[in-house]
């Protein structure tokens, strides 16, 4: 066979070209985009009789998908919990999958219309549930929440768990989400140290500056953050502004009111952390450090205070020294302060989504239904050492130092304890703000920069007709 | 017969070009139309919004930022990468004594092609994490700990908004200038060594040497690693995403096109809007490379 001289590259290319472009189905190519299309609507399982047993009517052949996931707590709590639910339902196959990449992996499934039946939405690259929300693809926790306690059948679900996640559950008017895990926010120490050197956290601004006088004078930095992370150090500044200043203060950010931002409180607690870098209270380069290299360094004995949630202790373990007593304190007060010292942030976490167009919907509420039971609770304090939102699920089981101390300061904060919402409701907002609190806890920026600067975001983000404005319950 | 040598030789070609057109050609067409659209990125339905996609980027402060730093890169990254890769490849290839055997190398050339090409080897994560860790902002991290020794004093190096962009632009010629120095090595000794040892023989200097026969006889290859940086350039998005405060920060100073892409398209759940960033980088890229290969276009010297 010869190469026919009429045949030139040129030509022969761009018919192999349309030829290709035909083969693989011109049409199938543009109808295979990745927002995918199918929209069909599906029964969502279900259509047994609902009973009190069975109050959302699961079809016991129906099988139940799971994605977790897999970070800091593991995913053989979920596997302890799918055993509850096969236990109840002896006919189902559970498909159980522990991920770290959510949004990679989920995502062309929300597109192709079909989610699986509960997902644990956490981590890095978590689906931003705000959007989920707006375009409809979560399913309304409400029969959830009123439907019978498997503990108690007399009860609502939602009188056996902290009154937290009703409001934490809530995006766009509806509930969505159940936040599982309860955080409790502080400043972090070392008990032992504190003891061998007789020092005591402080309760007020004086006393605080004091106590970092000493513990600098004794080669120990007072106060280190995870500054590659400026959320961190945003927990304490926002702490110590709404103790000054009461709830109203988080709750106008929250809802993004006008001058939010320029609180008198938020100025005063943007002082005094730019006091604290000033007087050199805060560990040298330690902007620069990520959590680990920063947590490292307080578990080394460099520095004495170190902001977290109450997952730190669990998350250090494996380099903490065998007699670090990780332990809780409260932040200082400010002169004036309308809140008592002994109260803090707290957050309802880890947000577990059931998908409004699941196969099996109803499935997925019943193994919600399940995890708030006290048994499946105890089991995930057990097996992770964190609370959870259930009342009570804790009680009788032995705590750690850090678990014991914050759970203290979450019994002595009580009605005084706050959360914010602003970071998850406004996904754009919550990078640019904690940007802004990086460069003030440099100490580039003055007060008033740092409030000019994130009310500005806070104006952009209110603005933005893309934005869909929330209100605190 | 001619219709048969049509088939026979499509039949080779119609599987990589399918792909070529799925993987590639198909994501291209896909991100043109979602740019028109305000697609969420997770949700089976959007609209047509026409141009306001792009309207708004015209506004964006953040990503206007974010393509002066791109610009910086650009900049810095092909020179040095290439004024680098130049000058170890001369020395390797005719740094060494002239005897009576020639021009030679360096002592050892092969040692050092290989050390230079290390980095190469390494994956762009692995390059990032070893970086971050030998720049880290403490006085007690790796670098500090030598210049302060030395009596250099110490820096805060990513933590610093002045000085966190240079630094990822160090990371970024580190990584590039061991493969153009084997690149140019191997274009160097594509040239005839008698060339050399002629203009020596008429009496010229190391110097007169590189830059009237080396640098010209090795200018296509140099003119594609032109082209080939300013892309990397563009890109940059693997480093920052892994070694910068944020990423991208401090205070924005070290945020690029990609990272803004990144995080409109999967944080801010704005999908369609970061479709229209990529349209504009597929633009600048193309503009750019176009730009650059008229703008050094030389006559071809056969040898």
């Amino acid at each position: 066979m010869t190469t026919p001289d009429n045949l030139s590259r040129r030509l022969f290319l761009q018919h192999a070209a349309v030829g290709t472009l035909l083969a693989t189905g011109g049409s199938a190519l543009l109808s295979a985009c990745a927002s995918g299309g199918s929209d069909d609507e599906n029964t969502g399982g279900g259509g047994a009789d609902k009973t009190a047993e069975n109050p959302f009517g699961v079809k016991e052949s129906d099988p139940l998908d799971v994605v977790i996931f897999k970070g800091g707590y593991g995913d053989d709590y979920a596997k302890a919990h799918e055993e509850l639910y096969k236990k109840k339902f002896p006919g189902t196959t559970v498909k159980h999958a522990g991920i770290t990449d959510i949004t990679p992996q989920l995502q062309p499934r929300f597109n192709g219309g079909n989610p699986p039946d509960v997902i644990d939405n956490s981590g890095a690259s978590a689906l931003p549930s705000s959007t989920l929300a707006t375009s409809g693809q979560l399913a309304d926790l409400t029969q959830l929440f009123d439907a019978p306690s498997i503990d108690d059948a007399n009860k609502k679900v939602s009188d056996t768990i902290e009154p937290i996640t009703l409001e934490a559950a809530q995006l766009g008017g509806k509930p969505l989400l159940l936040n599982y895990v309860l955080t409790v926010y502080a400043i972090w120490y070392n008990k032992k140290l504190f003891d061998e050197k007789g020092w005591a956290p402080a309760k007020t601004w004086t006393e605080f500056l004091a106590l970092c006088e000493e513990i600098k004078k004794a080669g120990i930095a007072p106060l280190a953050h995870q500054g590659k992370h400026p959320y961190y150090i945003a927990q304490v500044v926002m702490d110590m502004a709404v103790k000054h200043g009461g709830h109203d203060v988080i709750k106008a950010i929250d809802e993004l009111e006008p001058n939010a931002w320029k609180h008198p409180s938020i100025k005063l607690a943007a002082e005094a952390l730019l006091e604290l870098k000033g007087k050199g209270y805060i560990m040298q380069g330690t902007e620069g450090l990520d959590h680990i290299q920063s947590q490292t360094a307080w578990n080394q004995g460099k520095a004495a205070f170190i902001p977290s949630g109450s997952w730190l202790e669990n998350e250090q373990k494996p380099v903490a020294p065998k007699d670090f007593l990780t332990t809780a304190a409260y932040t200082p007060l400010l002169d004036g302060a309308k809140l008592p010292v002994d109260c803090t942030q707290i957050a309802a976490g880890e947000p577990f989504i059931v998908p409004e167009k699941a196969k099996n919907k109803a499935g997925g509420l019943e193994f919600l239904r399940i995890m708030l039971s006290k048994e499946a609770a105890g089991k995930f304090t057990e097996l992770t050492g964190s609370p959870t939102v259930v009342k009570g699920a804790g009680e009788g089981l032995k705590l750690s130092p850090g678990a014991a101390s914050s759970g203290a300061l979450l019994a002595s904060g009580g009605e005084n304890n706050w959360t914010t919402y602003y970071a998850a409701w406004y996904s754009t907002m919550d990078k640019p703000i904690r940007s802004v609190f990086g460069e003030l806890a440099a100490a580039r920026i003055t007060s008033d920069e740092f409030m000019n600067r994130a009310q500005k975001i806070a104006d952009d983000t209110a603005k933005d007709p893309k934005t869909k404005k929330q209100t605190r319950s | 017969m001619r219709h048969g040598s049509y088939r026979f030789v499509a039949s080779f070609l119609a599987i990589p070009l399918a792909l070529y057109a799925i993987f590639v050609i198909s994501p291209f067409v896909q991100a043109f139309y979602y740019s028109l659209t305000d697609w969420t990125g997770i949700s089976p339905k959007f609209k047509f919004v026409g141009l306001d996609n792009f309207k708004t980027l015209a506004h964006d402060s953040v990503f206007k930022q974010a393509v002066g730093h791109n610009l910086i890169l650009l900049i810095g990254l092909p020179l040095i990468t290439i004024f680098l890769a130049l000058v170890f490849a001369y020395l390797l290839n005719v740094g060494g004594r002239a005897n009576a055997a020639g021009v030679q190398g360096v002592r050892g050339n092969g040692f050092y092609k290989l050390a230079f090409f290390l980095p190469q080897v390494l994956s762009v994560p692995v390059i990032a994490v070893i970086w971050a860790t030998v720049m880290t902002s403490t006085d007690t991290g790796l670098l500090n700990s030598v210049t302060k020794k030395i009596g250099l004093g110490t820096s805060e190096y990513l933590a610093d908004p002045n000085i966190a962009l240079y630094c990822v632009m160090w990371v970024l010629i580190w990584g590039s200038v061991g493969f153009y120095l084997v690149l140019f090595n191997a274009a160097m000794s594509g040239i005839p060594k008698d060339i050399f040892e002629a203009a020596i023989i008429d009496g010229a200097g190391r110097l007169a040497t590189f830059f009237r026969i080396t640098l010209p006889l090795l200018w296509d290859t140099i003119q594609t690693s032109w082209v080939y940086l300013a892309i990397l350039a563009l890109d940059a998005y693997a480093l920052v995403a892994v070694m910068t405060a944020g990423p991208g920060g401090p205070d924005n100073s070290t945020y690029v096109m990609g990272l803004a892409i990144a995080d409109n398209g999967f944080q801010y759940g704005r999908a369609g809007y970061a479709s229209a960033m990529g349209v504009v980088l597929f633009f600048l890229t193309l503009i750019i490379a176009a730009v650059m290969l008229r703008a050094t276009r030389r006559e071809r010297i056969e040898f």
